[in-house]
């Protein structure tokens, strides 16, 4: 066999595997698609985002914080062994409510996590004058927002240049324009043909996005994948004004505006649609009124990778083993965790608590 | 210094540039009005407040941010002349946070 381990995928999620699998000493090799492929990982908001994940599955709650709490160290690692700086801050993060709803049902969930976390989470429910005292430019309809230390943001495009260059220094073979059309297990190992020819590896792990579901139908198991588009605008540069990022703004080291906030079913489409353009503007201005004279200079729409519960999936194939899957929405947030215990676990090293919570097995209960 | 290469009965228009009165053919771009009308700066910059005039006309460069009808950092090269338009030289970064 050529190499070890076969990544499908060179977005964040295959890019943090395979530099956490060549720091562990194994030869690795990456195939990736091109520019066309769809790839959340260039198109997303870059939070390092913790409160709210998990209130529905205790888990998710527990996996995202112990994320979270992993990513300090990571980025000390990575900037020191690549160089580029990635614009991270664990800045706390918010999420504004603009009416009394919102505000209930968010005071619920963050409550969840922290009940499901055995009080590691950490928030509070800032009303509106404690709000204006952090962020003197939120508007006066505004009337709270849930605030979290735990929150952070960097800057994704950064990150995965990093971890990229990470990969380079540690001797991971990448291939760019390379989709692999078919694998095969075979002789004890995996074969990987694309147009380009043919790889082979003792072990692969398919982190091709929302192609994982067509791949691991080869290897024996049924990835669910589920479509889920959200936009993005972006505003030219400003004087700093939000030390911290919410839900649906955030300001960005050079000075830019992030605005975004929406998931449609539309299918393959990664475009955008002045409809919901408008929705995210609106609600935007409604938070920090001096947005409606502020220039955008780009906007674009990115397709997330979701599982029907929204929750990551980690699974060996029980048919083809030696053949894994990272299957997740936030490979930003799940990035430390991702270069860190998960490649360790499919490296074979050792075994999270969790890893269990998020097999395939939870889509297979038997009606009745 | 720049003229109209087709000088022959234009429609026009008026619009107001740093509070003077000006006719532009229709259908120009705000940056080719300017320099028509013989105004040598646009804007200066935030950092050393130099003079700028449009440079590459193709909304790339950002180089020729006005203020038009109020509204600051317009790219001039990019937005059509309309009647009654007022047009004014941007000074230094626009202050675009004062409002509440
Ligand atoms: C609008 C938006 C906002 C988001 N905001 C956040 C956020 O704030 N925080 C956060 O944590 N997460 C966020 N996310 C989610 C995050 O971007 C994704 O979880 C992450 O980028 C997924 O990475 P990935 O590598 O799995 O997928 P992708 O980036 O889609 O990468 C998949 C890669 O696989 C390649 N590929 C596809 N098919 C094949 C094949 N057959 N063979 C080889 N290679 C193949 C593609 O070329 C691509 O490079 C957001 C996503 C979107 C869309
Ligand atoms: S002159 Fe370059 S953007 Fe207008």
């Amino acid at each position: 066999m050529e190499y070890d381990f076969i990544v499908a995928g060179g977005g964040l999620v295959g890019s943090s595997i395979a530099y956490g699998l060549a720091r562990q000493k194994y030869k690795v090799a990456v195939l990736d698609g091109g520019d066309r492929s769809f790839r959340a990982s260039r198109g997303n908001f870059g939070l390092v985002w913790v409160q709210g994940k998990g209130w529905d599955y205790a888990p998710y709650a527990q996996w995202t914080g112990q994320a979270a709490d992993l990513w300090p160290q990571f980025v000390a690692e990575l900037v020191n062994e690549t160089g580029v700086e990635i614009d991270y801050q664990r800045s706390g993060g918010m999420h504004f409510c603009l009416n009394e709803a919102e505000w209930r049902e968010r005071e619920r969930e963050m409550e969840m996590v922290r009940q499901h976390t055995g009080g590691a989470f950490e928030y509070e429910m800032l009303d509106h004058d404690r709000l204006q005292q952090q962020i003197p430019q939120v508007s006066n309809t505004v009337l709270g927002a849930s605030y979290s230390p735990q929150d952070g943001h960097v800057n994704p495009l950064y990150l995965l240049q990093a971890l990229q260059q990470g990969m380079d220094a540690h001797q991971v073979h990448y291939y760019p324009n390379q989709s692999i059309d078919r694998i095969e297990a075979k002789q004890g190992g995996f074969y990987t043909h694309s147009t380009e020819g043919t790889l082979s590896a003792e072990k692969v792990v398919l982190c091709a996005g929302l192609d994982n579901r067509r791949l691991g139908e080869m290897l024996g198991m049924d990835i669910p994948v589920v479509v889920d588009r959200g936009q993005i605008m972006i505003t030219e540069r400003l004087q700093p004004f939000l030390n911290l990022p919410t839900l649906h703004v955030r300001q960005t080291a050079e000075g830019t505006v992030q605005i975004g906030y929406s998931h449609e079913d539309v299918g393959l489409d990664d475009g955008t649609s002045p409809s919901v353009l408008k929705k995210i503007a609106r609600r935007a201005v409604l938070m920090f009124p001096f947005l409606a004279r502020v220039q955008l200079v780009r906007a674009w729409g990115a397709l997330r990778i979701m599982t029907p519960d929204h929750n990551p999936i980690y699974q060996q194939s029980t048919d083809c083993p030696g053949a894994f899957t990272v299957t997740c929405h936030s490979g930003v947030t799940l990035a430390a965790m991702h270069s860190g215990p998960v490649a360790e676990w499919i490296g074979g090293s050792s075994r999270p608590d969790l890893i269990n919570q998020f097999s395939t097995d939870r889509f297979n209960v038997s009606p009745g | 210094m720049f003229r109209l290469v087709d000088e022959t009965s234009v429609d026009t228009l008026k619009l107001s540039i740093e509070g003077r009165e000006y006719d532009v053919p229709v259908g120009i771009s705000v940056a080719a009005a300017v320099l028509l009308c013989g105004i040598t700066r646009l804007r200066n910059t935030p950092v050393s407040g130099s003079p700028r005039l449009p440079y590459c006309m193709m909304g790339i460069c950002f180089d020729c941010l006005m203020t038009i009808d109020g509204f600051p950092n317009q790219q001039a090269c990019q937005l059509e002349v309309r009647e009654n338009m007022t047009i004014e030289i941007q000074q230094g970064a626009a202050e675009l946070l004062q409002q509440r």
